[in-house]
């Protein structure tokens, strides 16, 4: 069984209660060696719980979990095989950063000479080589982060816990910094967990993204397929923005559907859509707008000038859509009437 | 798991070497000697539990730890936890009852004799108290094992051992208390006592309302503290607002006054005001000499207490009133007045209202202080007491009546504790005038000009009679025979403080031979030994209590802070009662003292270490635990490091109090081990008031010496430092 291997880990049957109030109600999930698993979800959808349990932080108030195979549910967090990324990175303000980074391994039992050597390396392995006698308050945000991955790396620990590990850092930073996660990540080949609530990093790190709703798995399964075939409203919408419209299937056929939505018609993979009235969910930039009348039509509500992008609200038969327009460069005003065509990709039968 | 097998088994050995090795009853020598070990083998007083089982009320406890081992050998670590923690508890509990039901001669309640005739036992020595902490190890360790506080064995028998140790130092005391206000001298029942003096006219009479008499000590000690609290919030407050909201010379200078009462020992200033005031006081004198009145007695009573009250607790709470007008957001102040209010409306309906329950918590603190104070009545009590001396003098005056004692003690403790209680939970939910994190800007109004110059006023005379007061300490040390000879000498000096040098300046040949060396030297020694262990005990609980979600924290909490509230004169008597007999005796013992010490002062400890670790993030813990380190080493490593300053700050205060408090201690001294204090106030009721000052100012010169030090060790340390600004992000979102 894969739950036996270095790395692995399994929550079985996980529920976990602050008082009267149920954060986690039922949380099974397996994770394979050497994968990368964004846990992703809006805020208090128990992402963070979920994290900390599995660190030894919280106890969970039923179920089991597993880590490499051993049952781990009682066992204190200083004696788990995981290390952890803080949000607040939790660097300790009167160590050195080399100190920071060897005190874990010095915790292990590691001889101080020792511990400072693979401390260098450890910080050479994220490129902060020569820093090691700074005081983490000398770095800057993104060395700071560097520092903290490294703390918990050098332990080489069966699996790496990351707490919304870029929240601190400006933008631009954080395209880079997570950029550098990931290869670290499949270089060394260890198991990640990594929490965050922006739904475009978990796409650029994941090898797989478990959606959470109010502590549930809303739906697990690599980027692209989250992306392209959101099993309800809700991941739609999450994972890049969708306009959720009512439809009808009229025919399916070679896995293949053939979907009305007011006098339009369009081919979208049928997954286990069946004749009928369904939902269809619309990414925001498969909407083609044209100024002019056609068989869908719209009117425009607002529009707003984003640079490389327009936007609009539009009025139609089926409600209120949101667009996105990357090849137009003067928005239409509002009030203009439009024509709507929907583009192949991005078109998707909900369940 | 291998880890957990390897410390049950050290659990083991220790439980091994407290039945097998150590003696299991105390020894009169005193454990910590080591004079039991010469005489071990032959002495059978100083053999242990092992070799007592011809008293079967010992028998559980060998047979509660084969239990366990048995557990250990046959159980693997994930079943046999909760009974693991069982057998602990069992161990507890019947450690418990037999030492509260076999006596020194035998069945302590006669309810018992029908088990049949035993013969008595001496109290718990070492053997019988380390066996006692291994059975609250054998429960922590049983805990974790099952998951419990995310299976912290650390954490658990953290709390275990300081739920023990706050049950036995507070709870059981307060117990004893009542237990023995029935009791007669030969231990039976009786309500005689008790009868005889809860409705005692001395006590509860109103007859001074009534006009057919004076009134009880109750009512007169009640009317002391409410008019004591009275004067010294308004005396706060205007110092309060004087320091904070006006620009005058000598700000800094106030916030000295601060330090005042904590350096000074209690009766301190009710013995300036005697020698001053006093029949023979040279005020005293001088008003009668001019003006031919007749003053005599009238520093004695309650006018005399109170004044010296007034004297000693506007300090306090100053110290409160300030952090109340300070917190007053300067935006709703500032919010008034461009809403056209003048400064007089903008202080009497905004300002002063936000800081309504500030000042209400400094009036009850007062009113706490007022009741439990000891130095002052004792001193300036004349023939009509308080409550706190009543309860000093059933006990060690002719009238020798425990259980009046008792009853007043109660008395006591009901006013004070239902104060705290007022604080507490009134109180605690409406204190609108402490600003959210960071100042938000603004300047504080200027007070209104009506109010401004009578504070102001008010402010420098009093500040005026402090300084002179504390002059006149100083000075009393130096004349002669007081109000009749003041001619300068150095001779209380010499008698109390002499140092004879035979032999030169080698250390070895001084010989101490002034009066007060010796109870100075011993004030050193257990202000030294108890101040380490206040300041661990106090951030232990206040690393629990901030960081550790276990059930009945909020109650563990509350009774730590509760015992602040119980006046020293309660502690002391309950410490006799509850530490003279087994199975705990440690009566006339520098131990007793020394957990008196510890137990008094650490909530002040607890508090510091609760504001100093909220400043600290959270997830540093957090990541130590991570990253592999146990929870010792986390705080060895993490916390304390940042905690300096708060430990620094616990230290030294616990150092000062064991210093220069009284009511507890005087009832705990022996003449092995005695006090500076409580030789002080021998010296006062032996009227020899010049060394008795002289003392009394050396003691404060040494406090000063100690927390400057302090001051300049933690502000140079700051100064040399790089900017180091300490992680901190929201805590972790709770729902309230
Ligand atoms: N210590 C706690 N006590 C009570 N409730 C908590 C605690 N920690 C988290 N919660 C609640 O559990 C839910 C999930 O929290 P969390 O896991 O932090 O969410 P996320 O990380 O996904 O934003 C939230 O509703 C939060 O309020
Ligand atoms: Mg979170």
């Amino acid at each position: 069984m894969t739950t036996q291997r270095r790395g692995a880990v399994a929550f079985q049957n996980v529920q976990k209660k602050f008082g009267a109030f149920t954060a986690i109600p039922d949380l099974t999930l397996q994770i394979e060696p050497g994968e990368l698993v964004t846990l992703l979800g809006p805020s208090g959808c128990g992402k963070t719980t979920t994290l900390r349990m599995l660190a030894g932080l919280e106890s969970p108030t039923a179920g089991r979990i597993l880590i490499g195979g051993e049952d781990v549910t009682n066992l204190p967090a200083n004696r788990r095989d995981v290390s952890m990324v803080f949000q607040s990175y939790a660097l300790f303000p009167h160590m050195t950063v080399a100190q920071n980074v060897a005190y874990g391994l010095e915790s292990g039992g590691m001889k101080s000479g020792p511990a400072r050597d693979a401390a260098e390396k450890g910080l050479d392995l994220v490129g902060l080589d020569g820093m090691g006698e700074r005081l983490p308050s000398e770095l800057s945000g993104g060395q700071q982060q560097r520092v903290a991955v490294a703390r918990a790396l050098v332990l080489e620990p069966q699996v790496l816990l990351l707490d919304e590990p870029l929240s601190n850092l400006d933008a631009r930073l954080r395209r880079r910094v997570r950029t550098e996660i990931r290869q670290l990540q499949q270089r060394l080949g260890f198991t990640a967990v990594y929490v965050t609530h922006d739904q475009e990093e978990a796409l650029a790190v994941s090898d797989r993204i478990v959606v959470m709703k109010d502590g549930r798995i809303a739906q697990q399964g690599a980027p692209r397929a989250l992306y392209e075939q959101p099993a309800s409203a809700f991941i739609a919408d999450f994972i890049g923005e969708s306009n959720v419209i009512s439809c009808t299937v009229e025919k399916v056929m070679d896995g293949i559907a053939q979907v009305r939505v007011g006098n339009l018609t369009q081919q979208v993979p049928a997954r286990s859509a069946t004749v009928g009235p369904a939902q269809l969910s619309v990414r925001a930039n498969a909407i083609t707008v044209q100024e002019g009348q056609g068989p869908f039509a719209g009117r425009i509500a607002s529009s707003a000038y984003l640079g490389d992008h327009l936007e609009y609200e539009i009025d139609t038969s089926v409600g209120s859509l949101f667009a996105v327009d990357a090849e137009g460069d003067i928005p239409l005003s509002p009030g203009t009437s439009v024509t709507l065509g929907f583009r192949s990709r991005g078109l998707a039968l909900i369940e | 798991m291998n880890r957990d097998n390897r410390r049950l088994d050290v659990l083991f050995i220790a439980a091994l070497i407290c039945f097998a090795v150590l003696p299991w009853y105390r020894l009169r020598g005193g454990f910590f000697t080591l004079d039991w070990v010469g005489s071990y083998l032959s002495d059978d007083r100083t053999w242990p539990g092992l070799t007592q089982l011809d008293q079967w009320w010992l028998w559980p406890v060998p047979l509660l730890i084969a239990i366990a081992a048995i557990l250990r050998f046959t159980r693997p670590a994930g079943q046999r936890g909760g009974w693991l923690a069982l057998t602990g508890a069992a161990g507890i509990t019947w450690m418990v009852i037999q030492g509260l039901s076999v006596g020194l001669r035998g069945w302590n309640w006669g309810a018992l004799e029908m088990l049949g005739d035993v013969a008595g036992q001496q109290a718990f020595g070492a053997g019988a108290v380390g066996i006692l902490l291994c059975f609250a190890a054998m429960i922590a360790f049983g805990l974790a094992e099952r998951g419990a506080l995310k299976g912290d064995a650390f954490v658990i028998g953290s709390i275990t051992l300081l739920i023990l140790l706050v049950t036995l130092f507070v709870f059981y005391p307060l117990l004893s208390m009542f237990t023995g206000a029935f009791q007669d001298y030969d231990g039976s029942f009786t309500a005689a006592g008790v009868a005889r003096n809860i409705g005692d006219p001395n006590i509860w009479s109103l007859g001074c309302v009534t006009g057919t008499g004076g009134c009880g000590v109750a009512w007169r000690t009640f009317f002391l503290a409410i008019c004591t609290a009275t004067g010294t919030t308004f005396l706060g407050l205007a110092f309060a607002l004087v320091a904070t909201r006006m620009r005058l010379p000598f700000k800094k200078s106030i916030r000295l006054l601060t330090v005042l009462p904590i350096i000074t020992p209690p009766f301190v200033i009710g013995l300036a005001l005697t020698l001053m005031l006093g029949r023979a006081g040279f005020v005293t004198e001088f008003i009668e000499d001019t003006t031919g009145w007749e003053l005599g007695r009238w520093i004695y009573g309650l006018t005399g207490i109170w004044v010296a009250q007034m004297l000693s607790f506007t300090p306090i709470a100053f110290l409160i009133l300030i952090g109340v007008v300070e917190g007053v957001s300067p935006a709703m102040e500032e919010a008034s007045q461009t809403m056209r209010a003048t400064r007089w409306r903008t202080f009497r309906r905004v300002s002063l209202p936000l800081m309504a329950p500030g000042i209400a918590n400094a009036f009850l603190i007062s009113f706490i202080e007022s009741m439990a104070d000891f130095g002052n009545p004792l001193v300036l009590g004349g023939n009509g007491g308080v409550l706190s001396t009543e309860i000093f003098f059933a006990v060690v005056g002719a009238q020798h009546d425990p259980s009046r004692a008792a009853v007043l003690a109660t008395v006591l403790l009901g006013f004070t504790l239902s104060a705290f209680l007022a604080q507490r939970l009134w109180l605690g939910r409406r204190n609108f005038a402490t600003v959210s994190g960071k100042g938000d800007g603004g300047n504080h109004a200027a007070l209104p000009r009506r109010l401004a110059w009578p504070m102001t006023a008010i402010v420098v005379l009093w500040a005026a009679f402090t300084v002179f007061v504390y002059g006149m300490i100083l000075f009393g040390g130096f004349v002669k025979t007081w109000g009749l000879d003041h001619t300068l000498t150095l001779e209380h000096y010499a008698r109390a403080f002499s140092v004879t040098f035979d032999g030169g300046i080698a250390w070895t040949g001084i010989a101490w031979t002034g009066v007060a060396w010796n109870s100075f030297w011993t004030t050193m020694e257990i202000a030294l030994i108890a101040a380490p262990l206040t300041a661990a005990v106090g951030l232990l609980t206040a690393w629990l209590i901030v960081r550790q979600r276990f059930p009945g924290r909020g109650i563990f909490e509350f009774a730590l802070m509760m015992s602040f509230a119980i006046p020293g004169t309660v502690i002391g008597i309950s410490y006799i009662m509850a530490f003279n007999l087994p199975p705990i005796q440690m009566t006339g013992t520098a131990l007793i003292l020394i957990f008196c010490f510890v137990f008094r002062n650490m909530p002040v400890g607890v508090r510091g270490g609760i504001a100093a670790m909220a400043q600290l993030d959270g997830s540093l813990d957090e990541a130590s635990l991570t990253l592999g380190a146990s929870s010792p080493r986390t705080l060895r490593k993490v916390i304390l490091p940042l905690l300096r300053p708060a430990i620094l700050a616990a230290l030294v205060y616990s150092f000062v109090r064991a210093i220069t408090s009284i009511s507890a201690v005087i009832f705990l001294v022996s003449a092995k081990y005695n006090l500076a204090t409580a030789y002080i106030v021998g010296l006062v009721e032996n009227g020899e008031y010049g060394i008795a000052i002289a003392y009394s100012s050396v003691l404060i010169v040494v406090m000063i010496t100690v927390i400057g030090t302090f001051q300049l060790l933690v502000g140079e340390r700051r100064l040399r430092r790089r900017i180091e600004p300490i992680p901190k992000i929201k805590p972790r979102e709770v729902p309230t």
